[in-house]
């Protein structure tokens, strides 16, 4: 999710740190990450967010959260992380063979 | 393109580690800022993204100082509007290079210390109201030329960048036509001076594709990497290709004789630029290379006091609101 690889602590006292930005669009759709940016405080991060992502009528709504909040799963991880879903075929509504008598299900 | 003969690292990296990472590039696999990736990956990408970065910002100088002068309102809020989206591309950008490790702020201090470089297109003058037509259509002409195929390179961030680009950018190629088309249909004197923006910008756009990368090692390992997706005279004669029926349209002549459409190859013969002109462009002495570091430089120095302001202000509000809890 996040994009943000570093910990930025070092560089905080002067620079800006970084917020991750989350955008609903027009259609009542979740909101969707859409990038990151420098900003102050929360408020600015807002208003800069708008101008940055939003100068086309992107978005209806926006989150921002500062970027060292967003805990991420490691890429090392990704197949035992996701294994419990791998095995269980029997979540898809494909498995199971449905006569076409039965009707439409 | 903005991003001009980015020099690649080799990598003396683990030969096991190398070969699956080619293969994760090789079968199509976004690599992403946690993954494991070369050094020299990761090195190239921050000189090539940061640099197009650089440029990003650095070119909204010429088409500023035409911000005032515009020759109607409408013309001036296009043109604000096109400006302030190169500030947001510099944006995305940054944010894709610093998935790498580096901070915008060091970058930035690494711009102004000379250390990294921005296209040399911008270190030409904007002289005539055309020369913003002559930009929009050739320069970002160019530059979605090349950043078209870099939507599909291996770096995630950076190609989510790309994405996100490409998408506006064709709003500032169309502008820039217009105004050509305004100008070039419009009294003799702005049809010369459509001409003449068209002759002083012809050559700075072919160069902004790099030299010839016949037989680069940069471009080879670049390529394999898919950092680099086309070469520079690919690139090249795809532009040529695209402007010169435009510049028909416009009833404006292509500034070089030996331009003539080639039946074998299906694509136009043309001149090389001046590549002495180019190398002397990047190595600082072109046209307006110190007024724009000038102006990068001030820019910074003037703007610490507010940076550090709204920090101190926003840690003491911060702050407030621990106490207070």
């Amino acid at each position: 999710m996040s994009d943000n690889g570093r910990d930025s602590s070092v560089h905080e006292r002067r620079e800006w740190p970084l917020w991750e930005i989350f955008i609903r669009g027009m259609h009542g759709l979740n909101h969707r990450h859409v990038g990151s940016l420098h900003a102050a405080d929360a408020e600015m991060a807002m208003k800069n967010a708008r101008d940055v992502y939003t100068r086309r009528n992107e978005g209806v709504s926006i989150w921002v959260v500062k970027s060292r909040h967003i805990a991420a799963s490691s890429p090392s991880d990704k197949g035992p992380f996701y294994e419990p879903s791998r095995s269980k075929a029997y979540r898809h509504p494909t498995f199971f063979d449905i006569p076409e008598e039965a009707g439409a299900m | 393109m903005y991003a001009q003969m980015v020099e690649s690292t080799a990598s003396d990296d683990d030969p096991e580690k190398l070969a699956a990472f080619q293969a994760r590039i090789d079968a199509g696999e976004k690599i992403e800022p946690k993954d494991w990736m070369p050094e020299g990956y990761r090195k190239t990408l921050i000189r090539q993204i940061g640099q197009h970065a650089h440029s990003e910002i650095v070119g909204q100088l010429p088409e500023g100082n035409w911000i005032t002068r515009a020759p109607t309102l409408e013309r001036k809020a296009i043109l604000l509007a096109k400006v302030q989206d190169e500030a947001g591309h510099g944006l995305y950008l940054y944010c894709a290079a610093e998935t790498l490790g580096v901070s915008r702020d060091e970058m930035t201090e690494m711009l102004l210390e000379g250390r990294m470089k921005y296209s040399s297109i911008f270190n030409y003058p904007t002289v005539t109201w055309a020369d913003i037509g002559a930009i929009g259509w050739l320069v970002d002409g160019a530059a979605i030329m090349n950043q078209v195929p870099l939507q599909r390179t291996s770096y995630g961030p950076y190609s989510r960048a790309m994405i996100r680009i490409c998408k506006e950018e064709s709003f500032h190629m169309r502008q820039g036509f217009d105004i050509m088309m305004k100008m070039a249909n419009g009294s003799r004197e702005q049809k010369r001076m459509a001409q003449d923006a068209l002759n002083r910008f012809w050559y700075p756009s072919l160069m902004m594709f790099g030299p010839s990368d016949g037989d680069s090692v940069h471009s080879s390992q670049s390529m394999a990497w898919k950092i680099k997706i086309s070469s520079n005279d690919e690139l090249r004669q795809k532009f040529v290709d695209q402007t010169v029926p435009q510049a028909d349209y416009l009833d404006l002549k292509i500034p070089d004789p030996e331009l003539k459409w080639n039946q074998d190859k299906g694509g136009y013969d043309f001149s090389e630029p001046d590549w002495s002109e180019f190398h002397a462009v990047l190595k600082g002495n072109g046209p307006c290379n110190s007024d724009r570091m000038k102006a990068r430089i001030r820019a910074w120095e003037d703007g610490r006091w507010v940076r550090d302001g709204l920090m101190a202000h926003a840690q003491k509000k911060a702050a407030g609101k621990v106490a207070a809890e």
